[in-house]
């Protein structure tokens, strides 16, 4: 994955911008100010964060100024705009899942990680947070991980081991 | 055995393909509907089923329908609601997952009888995987002919799109969901104009819930009539519950409205009782955002009458002692969990979730947090309890969307439930640290009237 520096000026690939052209598409003319919030998961998923200088060129490419950007990128709990571990393990803190043990599965995770929610290991390949209800609680506890944000449900502490072993050895 | 109109083939392998699914009978209410019956025809049948929204709020969906302007030469848009996001409530995920054509082909009849020529599926940005199965499914609709230009050869044509969002629960408040669509930020509108006069653009648009939309391929494949002979007075056909907490079973059951909510619970169709042989202590009967009631309020009526899955049964005897059906989604608290903490939990939700254009919401449902917080940490005092119950009095009806309301009732209804156990927090502060209140006496059905005034405080 591409890192991207706050300086650094970003150039989006020919492919990307063919996806972008794609997404436009879908709006009437003139409405191509819907394709930010679609553009900007792609953005995320390319750099691994939405970056200030991504985020100007993304307004650059819709024609909208850059605080309509920024604006919507903070509102919204995924974009992150600070640059995370390459998997950022997102658990449901959520009342239904804390019925089924979540706290605990949270708790084990900042154990084997050893690291707060928010920060990212040494390494640079962890972060973990709580997010909030993922639409699975009835197989809780949850987490996933993006940018493909596969879902893993009845998380116990040894499948979480095990995933984080096999996220490791990739 | 119940009947199931949505997840009848649930089981069936291959079931999320356009293949399998059509082998079942799929995409019959397309042919149906585009080549038998007009616009209207629909709408009118829809308005037979006494469908109601299956979003939360239960409004008629034919009647939605029956509202939307229709001004010469403006677009219309159908939007479906799959921003799925109250907790509680999985049921949408979980039909995209499996039956993702009982969705397109629901959307295609919708934006048949409402002259919609561009639709959006709205699914909330964390669903990106259910996101790519509906975008498959869409191309293979697309194949067979069944979206696109001259839709089987009749003239009409639709074009379909998925629009993920950003992570944000209040985009599932419609009009967030529009501003979200338009790429803003999710601030709920001022109502009126209401979206069916002006909504995605400026122009008409209808929002629906992905399971109001699904429901509406069983009403036409068997007319409205039919749909409307199951269920129960006014609570007509089958309803999606997300199942979740100490149950045995958990999952997303299809049910048909009526059902006793004691049948629901502990028989083996349903979710085979309380997990590991502990007691039923509360439930939230709709989501996170309706009432929480005791088991033996959830069970029965405050006079001794069993209560019902339905609209009515559930609301009866009004927040006093009854509930909502909201969503759907069905929570079960056995005897081990502490209702404070919960509580707790659902107010740092909402105010996470607070838009912030309401000072009510934005400010009331912090301040419900951090007093939760003092109660469940020990540090609570009586007084607390009060200004818990006066802050989220202050918010309810007093903000531009109904998060407001969402965020109070939760409070409200858990001090009017389980004053005891929010005083146990202030008396034992100690104890409760390391112990739960337990069961106290909520679990046996009460014998005789209870006289409980809706503001006993
Ligand atoms: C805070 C808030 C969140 C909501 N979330 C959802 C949701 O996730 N899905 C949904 O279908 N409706 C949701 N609704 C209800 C919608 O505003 C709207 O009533 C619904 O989509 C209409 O569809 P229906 O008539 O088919 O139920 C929410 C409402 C509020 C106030
Ligand atoms: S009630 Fe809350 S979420 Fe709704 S508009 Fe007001 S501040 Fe926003
Ligand atoms: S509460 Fe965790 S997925 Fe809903």
């Amino acid at each position: 994955m591409l890192k991207v520096e706050e300086t650094q000026p970003v150039e989006f690939s020919s492919a990307l911008l063919e996806k972008f052209d794609e997404i436009v598409k879908r709006y009437p003319e003139g409405k191509q100010k819907s394709a930010l919030l679609p553009i900007l998961h792609l953005v995320q998923a390319e750099y691994g964060w939405t970056s200030v200088p991504a985020m100007d060129k993304v307004a650059e490419y819709l024609a909208i100024e850059p605080i309509e950007v920024y604006e919507v990128a903070s509102f919204y709990t995924m974009y992150f705009l600070q640059p995370k571990g390459k998997y950022v393990l997102e658990v449901c803190r959520t009342g239904p899942c804390c019925l089924v043990g979540a706290e605990k599965i949270m708790n084990h995770i900042e154990t084997r990680l050893g690291v707060k929610e928010g920060e990212v290991t040494a390494d640079g390949l962890f972060s973990w947070r709580g997010v909030e209800c993922l639409a699975a609680c009835g197989f809780g506890p949850v987490l996933q991980i993006g940018p493909e944000y596969t879902f893993y449900e009845n998380l116990t502490e040894e499948s979480v081991n095990k995933l984080i072993d096999d996220l490791r050895k990739k | 055995m119940a009947r199931k109109l949505l997840l009848e083939h649930i089981n069936v392998p291959g079931i999320n393909t356009l293949e399998v699914y059509r082998q079942k009978g799929g995409y019959r209410a397309v042919e149906k509907a585009l080549k038998t019956l007009t616009p209207d025809d629909v709408v009118e049948e829809v308005k037979k089923s006494g469908l109601r929204g299956r979003g939360g709020a239960g409004f008629p969906t034919g009647m939605k329908w029956s509202f939307l302007a229709k001004p010469e030469g403006v677009a219309r848009y159908l939007v479906c609601n799959a921003d799925e996001s109250e907790p509680g409530t999985f049921k949408d995920r979980f039909l995209m997952t499996h039956i993702p054509h009982a969705l397109i082909e629901g959307m295609i009849v919708a934006s048949y009888a409402l002259g919609a020529n561009t639709s959006y599926i709205y699914v909330r940005g964390e669903m990106m995987p259910q996101i790519r199965i509906l975008e498959r499914a869409i191309e293979e609709a697309r194949a067979a002919g069944f979206l696109g230009k001259n839709i089987l050869g009749t003239g009409y044509n639709l074009e379909l799109y998925v629009q993920p969002g950003g992570g944000a629960y209040i985009c599932g408040e419609e009009t967030a969901l529009l501003e979200s669509l338009e790429g803003k930020r999710g601030n709920p509108r001022i109502k009126p104009p209401f979206p069916a006069i002006a909504g995605l653009y400026g122009c008409p648009t209808v929002v629906n819930n992905v399971e109001s939309i699904a429901a509406v391929v069983p009403i036409i494949n068997d007319g409205g009539d039919e749909y409307a002979k199951i269920g129960i007075g006014r609570s007509t056909g089958t309803k999606l519950i997300s199942a979740s907490g100490n149950l045995v079973k958990p999952g997303v059951y299809e049910i048909e409205l009526g059902l006793p909510v004691e049948e629901f619970i502990y028989s083996d169709e349903y979710c085979g009782g309380i997990a590991n042989g502990k007691k039923l202590k509360a439930t939230v009967a709709g989501g996170s955002s309706v009432p929480i009631l005791p088991a033996n309020l959830t069970l029965k009526y405050a006079n001794g009458e069993p209560r019902l899955m339905s609209y009515e049964s559930l609301s009866e005897g009004g927040f006093a002692t009854g509930t909502m059906l909201g969503s759907g989604g069905f929570i079960a608290f056995d005897e081990d969990q502490c209702i404070v903490r919960n509580t707790w939990n659902f107010s740092r939700f909402y105010h996470h979730e607070s838009c912030g254009q309401c000072s009510p919401c934005r400010e009331g449902t912090g301040w419900m947090e951090k007093i939760l917080h003092k109660i469940e940490y020990g540090h609570g005092t009586m007084e607390d309890i009060d200004l818990l119950w006066d802050v989220q009095r202050k918010i309810e009806g007093n903000t531009i969307c109904p998060l407001g309301d969402a965020a109070a009732w939760p409070v409200a209804s858990a001090i009017r439930h389980f004053r005891d156990e929010f005083e146990w927090h202030v008396k034992e502060p100690m104890k409760s640290q390391s112990t739960n209140y337990g069961l106290a006496n909520y679990a046996n059905p009460i014998e005789k009237q209870v006289e409980v005034k809706q503001d006993n405080l």
